[in-house]
């Protein structure tokens, strides 16, 4: 679960970390008394509030010298859809905006804390180069990127702050400042079920402070059930609708740009028949897992939203069936397929405990359901099925 | 032989008297695995299905000398349970639960570490040695002993798997479902070891999917230590980047974990890589015939 960056940065604030100051306006006319009746100075930065990176390239963050250009920026951003490289090609809706006073910069670095999945550790990332994507500095300038590793036991030692510290060319008391700030980061890291913490860039203003201009958070999928206050920084509007009623159903989906909808059981099993799909020369319009216990209503609400995206021609159901019995499998798909009212051609594949009850049930119903011998038939069906249409 | 367990293997249930842990110990029981007993704090000294239920796992070690577990408890307790399992001195912990937080597994993993015992999982559907013993929520009937191993990060796609090789006729020494989860247990490299070493074992297939790294790591160690043929597939060469596909680890993330990056590397490696997942049993099978 992504949060936004003015959540991040209250966060931050709380384990003592300097962040701009700043303020979130959802309504244009009330960023112009933002500016002038709280934050003051004659330059701000109105950023707009998304759950994607690539903002300042696609014209999301505004630097503007006069009340004249904040109001101009607002009005433009607010309550539209800004498409960013990583959003695209929909975009994401804007309805907050961060408007924060401008500091002057002596020094842009780059720092991260997430879970390194090869060493198991929690690694805090920094970097000389900051405000650049760490993926082209490890690209561009490997032995620009710091890194260490955190014994889960033992937490980060403060001498491993001094290896980051020197590393990026600290000095003075800034070796000091930043050791504290990593530990109260990797405080809040570990004790908020984080995923990723970015701060790209860190800056040192020529008033020597160290300030976090950008943050980007990430909470751990499986641990919001227990972090409450972030559970309630959810912002559904940022995500695909689509996979938002997946998930309040229990169902894995992930919305794609092709026509052939699938329906499969398991994560694996679900992505190869995307693969599936695509070597045969289809394009898959969608991720969906049903999960293990899929029942009848499961199977129904996972057709529903498998055809709420109008793209779809045709569906394929995939499903193995182990300890979950075909018939029964078999008899949510007709029960799915007459409640929902599919129109388009259903391609089924069975395999598994009671596979001959259950393709003989998908025959016997009487609705137009294809029922297909292997996963190869199934995906070669389905893709015949949507040139045809 | 096989690797990891066999008929001689104990095994107890972790949160055996809730839905999961008695449906599955009933069928692990049907499949004639040797369950000794479970365990679920606060009903110790109680009986069910005809086997005796502790309060700690290691009254139970103690009272069956059981070697293996496998935990069936909710995800905010799972990882405590893996923890118990491995303080009383079990060998093989299979744990099916899904949705444990990752710190949790950050913990545990370092607790392992000290002690010694394997972890098999979490969020996987466990370890199978045909008619021998099956330790999971794989169905049973589709596996068949023979020659073949299996690993794989995909539940449904090591059924597959299995279906094929046992509709070939090759059948399997060993299936291992190592999991969906970034930070997990027993990993590819792990079980390729113990199948190379496995006398039974002739062929191994090791399925993956997008995220991490592990299947280049397999690859590099395919090269430099195993000697029997190996076929691959990997799952996800059609997933978008930055999304997370139904597995916690299922991600590609800064251009790192593409399944064409994994299928090179496998590739490279001299695996026989299926384009299908249609193809597993014919590629281990055109494996064994190079």
């Amino acid at each position: 679960m992504n949060l936004h960056e003015y959540q991040a940065k209250q966060l931050l604030r709380e384990f003592s970390i300097i962040t701009p100051r700043g303020i979130v306006v959802e309504d244009p006319t009330h960023a112009e008394l933002a500016a002038t009746g709280y934050l003051g100075g004659e330059a701000w930065v109105v950023k707009a509030q998304i759950h994607a990176g690539g903002r300042g390239k696609a014209g999301g963050v505004r630097l503007v010298n006069s009340t004249e250009a904040l109001q101009h920026a607002a009005a433009d951003l607010l309550n539209t859809a800004l498409i960013t490289y990583q959003n695209a090609p929909d975009g994401q809706w804007v309805s907050k905006l961060l408007v924060e006073e401008t500091l002057p910069i002596a020094r842009e670095m780059y720092l991260s804390l997430l879970v390194d999945r090869e060493s198991e550790r929690v690694a805090v990332v920094a970097s000389s180069a900051g405000g650049m994507e760490i993926e082209e500095v490890a690209r561009t300038q490997p032995d620009k990127i710091l890194r260490e590793l955190c014994d889960p036991l033992l937490g980060l030692q403060e001498f491993q702050c001094r290896n980051l510290a020197f590393g990026l060319g600290l000095t003075g008391s800034h070796i000091g400042d930043l050791t504290r700030m990593l530990r109260a980061l990797y405080k809040l890291f570990t004790d908020s079920d984080l995923s990723l913490l970015e701060i790209n860039p860190l800056v040192i203003t020529t008033d020597g402070r160290i300030v976090a201009l950008d943050c980007k958070m990430s909470v751990d999928d499986n641990a919001v059930g227990r972090q409450k206050k972030l559970a309630d920084m959810r912002d559904d509007t940022q995500v695909d609708n689509k996979e938002v009623a997946a998930q309040a159903a229990g169902l894995n989906y992930i919305a794609l740009a092709g026509n052939i909808g699938c329906m499969v059981n398991g994560a694996g099993l679900a992505m190869a028949t995307m693969d599936l799909i695509k070597l045969h020369g289809g394009e898959p319009a969608n991720f969906l897992d049903v999960g293990g216990g899929a029942t009848a209503e499961t199977v129904a609400e996972a057709f529903k939203i498998i055809l709420s995206d109008n793209k779809v021609r045709a569906v394929l159901v995939n499903i193995f069936g182990g300890i979950m019995r075909c018939d029964i499998i078999a008899d949510g798909i007709i029960q799915a397929v007459k409640d929902v009212g599919v129109q388009v051609p259903v391609i089924v594949r069975l395999e598994g405990t009671n596979v001959e009850l259950g393709k003989q049930k998908l025959a016997d119903s009487g609705l137009a359901i294809i029922t297909a011998d292997n996963l190869t038939d199934a995906a070669q069906r389905a893709v015949t099925a949507v040139q045809g249409a | 032989m096989s690797i990891l367990i066999n008929k001689n293997t104990k095994v107890l249930c972790q949160g055996f008297t809730g839905k999961q842990g008695t449906f599955h110990s009933e069928q692990a029981l049907a499949y004639g695995t040797q369950m000794v007993g479970g365990v679920t704090p606060g009903k110790g000294g109680q009986s069910h299905l005809g086997l005796p239920v502790f309060n700690t796992m290691r009254d139970a070690v103690c009272q069956t000398s059981a070697n293996a577990s496998v935990i069936y408890v909710p995800a905010s307790y799972a990882a405590d349970s893996i923890m118990e399992a491995a303080d009383a001195g079990i060998e093989v912990i299979v744990c099916i639960t899904e949705g444990i937080p990752v710190m949790d597994m950050l913990n545990v993993k370092a607790a392992l570490r000290a002690n010694g015992a394997k972890l098999i999982g979490p969020n996987c559907p466990g370890i199978i040695t045909p008619d021998e013993c099956k330790i999971g929520i794989m169905p049973g009937f589709i596996h068949r002993r023979g020659k073949v191993g299996i690993v794989s990060r995909s539940g449904t796609l090591t059924y597959e798997a299995v279906h094929q090789t046992t509709q070939l006729g090759l059948g399997q020494t060993t299936c291992v479902g190592i999991g969906g989860d970034p930070i997990k247990g027993l990993d590819f490299i792990d079980c390729l070891a113990l199948f190379q070493a496995d006398t039974e074992t002739e062929a191994i297939i090791l399925v993956g999917e997008i995220g991490g790294t592990r299947e280049e790591e397999a690859a590099d160690y395919i090269k430099q230590h195993i000697t029997k043929p190996v076929a691959g597939y990997i799952a996800g060469r059609t997933a978008p980047s930055g999304k997370r596909m139904g597995h916690a680890g299922a991600i590609i993330a800064g251009g790192s974990g593409t399944a064409e990056a994994k299928i090179r590397a496998l590739q490279a490696a001299g695996v026989e890589v299926a384009q299908s997942p249609a193809d597993m049993g014919a590629a281990v099978q055109r494996a064994m015939q190079r």
